[in-house]
């Protein structure tokens, strides 16, 4: 019966990765539209977007592309070091994940105050005055950037979760399929975040 | 073939990969401050491919996956380049 228990257990973790990467590919298409509308748009405006683009901080940007590439590799250490039974471990590697994804949030939300401070948002009259291509461009920036920290903040409850989780022994060596899917879905907002940084940020 | 072992990738393979993709990440960055006209934004896209395909690689275990995961994320990808070719077809030549 108990090596029947494990079995099942086993294929249950195959089943619970694999529906996680299904829903990661629909992810993939909701912003996969977003980057379809920038293409066509960006071919259609490229001057517009071209100086639209060379108003937004490189260095916030790479900044943040530091903090979420380094959030990637500790959530993925955070694993191994469960598979070593390290539970403290890979309590701190969760935890300095999280904090990676706060100074994120913190970068951006200086960001957006800033432009805001230039009246720069969706809707406003200063993006209203401006050429056709900047306004489309601007509108993209802060959806696709604005869909990325919703991700961002969703990622820091899973986290938060799994940190509980560790903390509590809930998830342990034998079971930490939660944390391997939070991974996963931690790394696709890594990956966004490696097409939306050059595309927004460094094309201009 | 091995059933159902956990394949464990060691602390140090992780922190290569991320001095690897902070290395391309600058790349990029200097990169594009070099005016080269249409070729700046494919060779961004080339570089950031290769950092996406790092991590999909190595932070989600891609490599010690299944086949069948492997060509289920090679058709996604592939499907959506088939999206924006067909888009940009129809868009061109109207």
């Amino acid at each position: 019966m108990s090596d029947h228990a494990v079995h099942s257990e086993h294929y249950d973790r195959e089943a619970g990765k694999l529906g996680m990467w299904i829903f990661l590919f629909t992810e993939l298409f909701l912003f996969g539209g977003l980057f379809l509308v920038y293409a066509v748009f960006r071919a259609t405006y490229s001057a517009d977007f071209h100086e639209a683009a060379s108003e937004l901080n490189t260095f916030i940007g790479t900044l943040n592309t530091v903090f979420l590439l380094t959030s990637s590799m500790t959530v993925a250490m955070s694993i191994t070091a469960i598979q070593k039974n390290n539970r403290t471990l890979a309590f701190m590697l969760i935890l300095i994940t999280l904090i990676l994804a706060g100074l994120f949030m913190v970068d951006k939300y200086i960001e957006w105050s800033h432009e805001f401070a230039y009246k720069v948002y969706p809707g406003s009259e200063v993006l209203k005055n401006m050429p056709r291509g900047e306004l489309l461009f601007f509108g993209l920036y802060f959806m696709m950037t604005g869909l990325h920290a919703l991700h961002v903040f969703i990622g820091m409850i899973l986290l938060t979760i799994n940190l509980v989780k560790v903390k509590k022994g809930i998830i342990h060596r034998e079971n930490y399929l939660l944390l391997e899917n939070s991974g996963l879905y931690w790394h696709l907002v890594d990956l966004i975040w490696i097409f939306l940084f050059p595309l927004l940020y460094l094309v201009s | 073939m091995k059933n159902q072992e956990t394949h464990s990738t060691g602390y140090l393979t992780y922190a290569i990969v991320l001095i690897g993709l902070l290395a391309l990440t600058t790349l990029s960055v200097a990169v594009t401050g070099i005016h080269l006209g249409a070729f700046t934004v494919a060779l961004a896209l080339l570089i950031a491919s290769i950092k996406v395909a790092f991590v999909l690689a190595v932070f989600m275990h891609l490599r010690s996956e299944n086949l069948f995961l492997k060509l289920a994320v090679a058709g996604v990808f592939v499907l959506f380049a088939l999206v924006i070719i067909i888009t940009f077809f129809d868009y061109l030549f109207r």
